[in-house]
């Protein structure tokens, strides 16, 4: 139904630059769309913007190399010292990223060649589902940034369950799963239903309770329910909790990737397919456009809420239940924040999100080998993660980098 | 963005005089009178400390039985929620002052029952709430000079980290503690010029480019801090602290003297900073022009307000002032730098922003607050009393969530904070 209206692209251009979840609510002919993404900002832009990252990237990795300090206190009398010192840096540094992060074509054996795709696929997942509840949310042009305390309370509930619990495998899987999904939508829901009863902004109330729920799992970690002795530390999950290994024990990837596919066809039957999703995208493009038509744009806020939260506890019990198997402080990493720019990145769309959650799990592995063999932190990870959203969601910066001109529809006042 | 502000403000408009703030507070008192009163421990005694040894004059330390002193102070708060209801039922409003004293004492009757048996410095306690309140302040004013200009800054714990970067940097370079103080705001400026680059010349939407470079700030100060800073830490990660400055005559004042006046440069420079802020803001005509842009840029750039300049300006001064506010977690506390330092932080600056409903004193206020209770939260971790210290470190968090909901009395931020201005 959507689908059908389709306005003058010059009307709809200019939308990108200004908001980017407005962008994904976009309507018009599916084809033109494509064709006007990649002609206009989508494709063109995200790689050229991913490029500039990653010069950025190289730059602070020779700002910091000593080898290249060297070289370049004699750079005007052997330039070539100074440049092979900065080729071999960066080279080095970001080879060893492929190689943490693709396939390590330094290895003997076949299992140590495609263990680091299996690593990236693995850190992907909880990335990607956490990506998905956020992006559901800018669809209807709401802001959680509130996944990294869903995350956590999906995660404590889920994992909570599993070591307490007794119940036959797979059941007992299933339930944790449930629980984690359960502890993950109440949370969101709390900001939801504040926000459609008194108000409330969506934005600050995710934040604060953030902070709330590390807190709450920082002090259950201290009570003997949680607690194994003095270590701030869980027991692990039963066995028939865990989520079973897809590549036999040699390798971490397990069925939460398959968990993160059916989530991310489940989000795009839920957006595009379902009477709710409609109604989650009217709310997002034009609430009272909504609530002319009949729909119950409060409601709608918590359901929203509900639903995101519901996919970030997921995230959370993957994590508990697939990789880490117990709890700790830590559970969540930067998970949810992480998610955020994940969502971003992918524009808000499943697809999008599926590539864009391998890429960061990709960059967050390979960061670690990276660190492992050239000393270079993997916080550098963090650097070129922000810059790619950053430069995706300015591309009239980017053509300007690129000296690349502005494309046809634009109206001159954004371009410029 | 705009559509469901609306949506909400017609939905939650209520007229009728409410009972809600004297129910609170009644309850409240009922929850004081029973736990820290009826049920204390019976013959404990609570000592407070109000004298410091370098004190000119000298004040005994006060003695107080427990039990006795929570249930008296209980039923003065009693009373106080007993008068807030007479004056709602008589159509008035519950008055600021109450609500403030019926605070203090609240938090006095738990504090005598926390120390039972114990002993606590009354004058340590508010010297540090001060002094933990200095990065929440100036985190609250950077984001106040952004937000009432119409830009929303959730990058506030960026400015104060790397800020913090640049003050630890600095001031081990030059072995002078006062040389990162003067570092810190240009390093808040990296975060503030991206912040003014990405949402007020490209309108990307503000709230998405705030929480980036959050991660960009921690990934940038982490990076060179593992890259740089662990392997020279002698050279590049060892800077002096600042001293602490007695005003004279002032600082010999029993109790306020050493809280307000014995206290490092930073603390001088938040008063002034309050001070020339409210006058600015309020008296002035680039407060005008400021609040005008933030409220109706419309209106503003008809008249001949250039909108996207004082967006950028302000911006960049906001971005200053957290900066600075970052020099307080290395060089006017602990000295070197560490990585995510701020730790939440810079959050805690934007809810005490909006607890302090934009206003400078207000935000100097709510930042006291949060301030208070990290420090009680120290002091009682200290004490090994029964309250569990995380939820202590949760309350600014909750009452955050409690004032923007609206059950501390309603807070409206600047009308077109959020809006890119696109001039057309």
């Amino acid at each position: 139904m959507s689908e059908t209206t389709a306005p003058p692209p010059e009307s709809q251009a200019p939308v990108p630059d200004k908001n980017l979840p407005e962008h994904t609510a976009g309507t018009g002919s599916r084809a033109s769309q494509v064709l006007r993404e990649v002609a206009t900002g989508g494709f063109g832009v995200t790689v050229l913007a991913f490029v500039l990252a990653l010069v950025v990237g190289a730059i602070l990795i020779l700002l910091v190399d000593p080898d290249v300090q060297e070289a370049a206190g004699y750079i005007f009398a052997r330039p070539s010292d100074f440049f092979g010192a900065a080729w071999s840096a960066v080279s080095d540094a970001y080879s060893a990223m492929f190689r943490g992060a693709v396939v390590n074509y330094q290895a003997t054996d076949a299992a140590g060649f495609f263990r680091p795709i299996t690593e990236t696929m693995t850190l992907a997942t909880p990335l990607i589902i956490a990506a998905l509840g956020v992006a559901v949310a800018f669809r209807a042009g709401l802001f959680n940034i509130g996944a990294q305390g869903q995350v956590i309370m999906g995660a404590t509930l889920a994992g909570f369950l599993g070591f307490t619990w007794n119940l036959p495998a797979g059941i007992h899987l299933l339930f944790c799963l449930l629980g984690g999904i359960i502890a993950g939508g109440i949370w969101a829901g709390i900001a939801g239903f504040l926000k459609a009863r008194t108000g409330a902004h969506e934005v600050i109330v995710t934040i604060m309770l953030n902070y709330i729920a590390l807190y709450l799992l920082q002090y259950l970690l201290t009570t003997s329910a949680f607690a194994t002795g003095n270590q701030p530390k869980s027991p692990s999950v039963a066995s028939s909790a865990q989520l079973p290994l897809l590549l036999g024990d040699g390798f971490r990837l397990n069925a939460g990737f398959l968990l993160a596919i059916a989530a991310a066809v489940f989000v795009w039957w839920l957006m595009t397919r379902s009477t709710i999703g409609f109604q989650f995208r009217a709310v997002g493009s034009n609430a009272h456009a909504a609530r002319t038509a009949g729909m119950n744009v409060t409601t709608t806020f918590i359901l929203v809420m509900v639903v995101s939260g519901a996919l970030a506890g997921l995230a959370g019990a993957t994590q508990v239940l697939g990789t880490e198997k117990f709890l700790t402080d830590g559970i969540a990493g930067s998970l949810g924040f992480d998610a955020i720019t994940v969502a971003l990145l992918g524009r808000s769309k499943p697809m999008g999100i599926f590539f864009a959650g391998l890429l960061y799990g990709g960059l967050n592995v390979g960061g670690r080998v990276m660190e492992v063999s050239t000393g270079t932190p993997i916080d550098i990870v963090l650097v070129i993660q922000s810059l790619v959203v950053l430069f995706i969601a300015a591309p009239p910066l980017v053509r300007a980098i690129f000296h690349l001109p502005a494309p046809r529809g634009l109206s001159k006042g954004v371009a410029a | 963005m705009t559509t469901t502000m609306d949506v909400q403000n017609s939905a939650a408009v209520k007229t009728e005089p409410s009972l809600r703030v004297p129910i609170v507070l009644g309850v409240l008192g009922v929850v004081a009178l029973v736990l820290f009163g009826l049920l204390g421990p019976a013959g404990a005694v609570t000592t407070f400390r109000i004298s410091t040894g370098a004190d000119a004059i000298q004040i005994p330390a006060l003695e107080l039985p427990t039990r006795a002193t929570g249930i008296a102070l209980s039923i003065v708060i009693l009373a106080l929620a007993v008068y807030s209801f007479i004056l709602v039922r008589a159509g008035r409003k519950t008055p600021t002052w109450l609500l403030a004293v019926f605070g203090v004492l609240w938090v006095l009757t738990f504090l005598t029952w926390a120390v039972a048996d114990k002993s606590t410095s009354i004058v340590s306690l508010l010297q540090g709430s001060l002094l933990l309140a200095v990065p929440l302040a100036f985190g609250a004013l950077g984001g106040l000079l952004n937000e009432r200009a119409g830009v929303v800054n959730i990058a506030i714990e960026g400015q104060l980290l790397t800020g913090a970067f640049g003050a630890a940097v600095f001031a081990s370079i030059a072995d002078n503690a006062y040389v990162g103080l003067v570092a810190a705001p240009f390093f808040g400026l990296i975060i503030g010029s991206m912040l003014a680059l990405f949402t007020v010349k490209y309108h990307v939407n503000q709230i998405i480019v705030g929480v980036v470079l959050n991660v960009f700030a921690v990934g940038l100060t982490t990076f060179f801090f593992g890259s740089l800073l662990k392997d020279n830490a002698s050279t590049l990660n060892s800077p002096p602290r600042l001293g602490v400055i007695d005003i004279p005559i002032l600082s010999d004042i029993p109790i306020i003297g050493p809280v307000l006046f014995r206290q490092s440069i930073l603390v001088y420079i938040l008063y002034v900073a309050v001070i020339l802020l409210t006058i600015g803001l309020f008296r002035t005509r680039w407060g005008l022009r400021m609040r005008a842009v933030g409220e109706y840029p419309k209106a503003a750039d008809t008249v001949g307000i250039d909108v996207e300049k004082t967006r950028w300006h302000n911006v960049l001064l906001g971005s200053m002032v957290a900066g600075l506010g970052g020099a307080f977690f290395t060089v006017g506390s602990v000295g070197a730098f560490g990585e995510e330092m701020t730790a939440g932080k810079g959050y805690i600056a934007l809810a005490a922003l909006i607890l302090g409903r934009w206003n400078p004193v207000g935000a100097l206020l709510a930042a006291l607050l949060f301030g208070f209770a990290d420090k009680l939260q120290q002091v009682l971790g200290v004490l090994e009393t029964p309250i569990p210290n995380q939820f202590m470190l949760m309350l600014p968090y909750i009452v955050t969530i409690f004032a923007v909901a609206g059950l501390v009395g309603r807070v409206r931020g600047p009308a077109a904070a959020g809006e890119p201005y696109i001039k057309g």
